[in-house]
């Protein structure tokens, strides 16, 4: 067995007086894609943003239980939260594109770090190579990233959270935003970078977490169902809700 | 009289307008719409009608001074004809551009503070505090400004900044009244703060929840996010709010009027009377009307006031309408 790279125990999540998340515990194992699935509202995007405590921005949020990253509780009073989120970076669904250049979209956390290996426009050119952008933008850099598509948009967001060097990747249903072939664009990035960090995608689409994961967790109204190695859980499911949220049953 | 009210009475208890009048329902949804129209319209014209009667009322001055001299003379010497706007706008500037300068960075501070670290519960109660601010009356701050400010600048800001920077003009001490340009400003910039803290906090609280949690995901702590992502976002709208701060102040008149000496010079120091246009128009209008062109110079100086809030008030508008429309 592995060594998991983040652990959620005993997670209990709370928004004002309505309960979340219950007495979740699971594992996101080291590389490779973890799928959270399970039908809207179940506490997917939830799960998933306690996982870099970017749910400490929403009003009357409560987190109780552990999340650990290496081994180490992140919700630790001593932790510094800025440095969870250099570690675990974030896809999000919508592509919000800082108002300012692409170059200076992919620079700004290398910039606001003061951190990063051989020149910025490295870096740059590194991670635009990575989300597959640099063929369609290398020589328009210094234009207002606002100007590109969606669908480029989206992989210039992933460029961004990668210059960043995070060791976990956390994707909010990062394709829902955008059209097909786009779609398919992120999936292959995401494929091909898997190999190095982990992954963790939030999906409602049930194909898509056929097609990408390598380990799944089903939760189901806040509670966690079933989690482990995809071929398993897909295949030869433990619990009746999952069996039945697979085959379309429930969800 | 009686007879007829009765008459109403009981039809509208009977619910019988219709019969009243003799009208449709779609007619008098047609109706109720011209009129409500007309009213709306009358609105925007009254402000066209105000701009003409000012300029026809100002063209006996107009037509026979060059506008050059009227704007940039520094003769106020009615008597003799000579009708210098100069130190006026020069005194409206140096005052509105005090307050400004004073108003400026704690309204800023303080609409970052409400819109980006304030809790909800904070927030709730501190922004109709604000725009209490907003409604006290002009001859309030001005009273206020005769008991508290212009002592102030007299027994404290004067001696001190005289002591140490008088050797810099913008600091000479030449009026030891207190009455002075430097209490116009405090006073007016008391009065921007609601006005510009209260557009620029909206206009920050409107950028996208997802842009700063893009720039909070990257590591980033919330001030870099403020700096490097919200304000650049929202920085015409932080312009606008400015501008519309600046020009409330350009024409405010009671409260500067009182604190201000209302001397017709061009001033030189922050501790200079001056006479801004509204206090002169305010102080003269309806006396020495016996002069001639006294009056037509009045309504010039109104014009000029007019034009310029309204200037700016546009600008302000089409770069808050813009950001809106780009959202």
């Amino acid at each position: 067995m592995v060594q998991p790279h983040m652990q959620f125990r005993q997670l209990n999540i709370w928004y004002s007086s309505r309960q979340a998340l219950k007495n979740v515990t699971a594992e996101i194992p080291a590389r490779g894609i973890t799928a959270i699935i399970g039908p809207s509202g179940c506490g997917k995007t939830t799960l998933l943003k306690s996982l870099n405590r970017l749910l400490e921005e929403t009003d009357g949020i409560r987190v109780e239980g552990e999340v650990l990253l290496g081994g180490e509780n992140i919700y630790d009073p001593s932790v510094d939260v800025t440095k969870i989120r250099t570690r675990v970076g974030l896809l999000a669904s919508k592509p919000f594109p800082l108002p300012m250049s692409i170059f200076d979209n992919v620079a700004y956390g290398p910039r606001i770090h003061g951190q990063y290996s051989g020149s910025l426009s490295e870096v740059v050119e590194r991670n635009l190579k990575t989300a597959g952008l640099w063929e369609e933008v290398y020589d328009r850099l210094g234009t207002p990233a606002a100007r590109l598509s969606t669908g480029q948009q989206q992989r210039l967001c992933l460029a961004r959270a990668l210059a960043v060097e995070p060791e976990v990747l956390l994707c909010d249903e990062p394709t829902s935003a955008l059209d097909p072939i786009s779609a398919q664009r992120i999936e292959i990035q995401l494929k091909a970078i898997k190999e190095k960090m982990t992954i963790v995608v939030v999906t409602h689409l049930l194909r898509q977490a056929h097609r990408l994961a390598d380990h799944v967790i089903f939760l189901w109204l806040g509670e966690l169902v079933e989690s482990g190695p995809a071929n398993q859980v897909f295949n030869s499911p433990r619990d009746e809700r999952t069996r039945a949220y697979l085959s379309g049953d429930i969800g | 009289m009686e007879k007829t009210l009765q008459l109403i009475r009981y039809q509208l208890g009977k619910g019988k307008w219709n019969i009243v009048f003799g009208l449709s329902r779609p007619t008098k949804d047609r109706l109720a719409r011209r009129i409500m129209g007309l009213l709306t319209l009358s609105t925007g014209i009254l402000l066209l009608v105000m701009i003409l009667v000012l300029f026809a009322r100002s063209w006996p001055i107009l037509a026979i001074k060059p506008l050059e001299e009227l704007l940039f003379s520094t003769t106020w010497q009615p008597l003799q004809g000579a009708f210098g706007f100069y130190p006026f706008i020069m005194g409206t500037l140096w005052v509105t551009m005090i307050a400004m300068i004073i108003a400026a960075p704690p309204s800023l501070l303080t609409a970052i503070y409400l819109a980006e670290y304030a809790s909800s519960r904070t927030r709730e109660i501190v922004k109709p505090l604000i725009d209490l601010l907003a409604g006290i009356p002009s001859v309030v701050y001005g009273i206020w400004g005769v008991l508290t400010v212009v002592p102030f600048v007299q027994d404290v800001i004067a001696p001190f900044l005289g002591h140490w920077f008088g050797f810099i003009p913008l600091f000479q001490v030449n009026n030891p009244t207190g009455y002075s340009i430097l209490a116009g400003g405090i006073v007016l910039a008391v009065m921007v703060f609601p006005v510009i803290i209260a557009v620029s906090e909206e206009v920050i609280q409107a950028v996208p929840q997802g842009l700063r949690e893009a720039s909070l995901a990257l590591g980033a702590t919330r001030w870099q996010t403020i700096k490097h992502v919200v304000l650049r976002y929202s920085l015409p709208g932080v312009m606008a709010a400015i501008v519309l701060g600046f020009s409330r102040a350009f024409g405010e008149t009671m409260a500067v009027l009182m604190v201000v000496g209302n001397v017709p010079q061009v001033p030189h120091s922050i501790f200079d009377a001056a006479y801004p246009l509204p206090a002169l128009i305010a102080n003269n209008y309806g006396e020495m009307m016996s002069i001639p062109l006294y009056d037509a110079a009045l309504m010039g100086a109104s014009l000029i006031l007019l034009l310029v809030v309204l200037l700016f008030n546009l600008i302000s508008r089409l770069i808050l309408m813009r950001l809106v429309r780009f959202e």
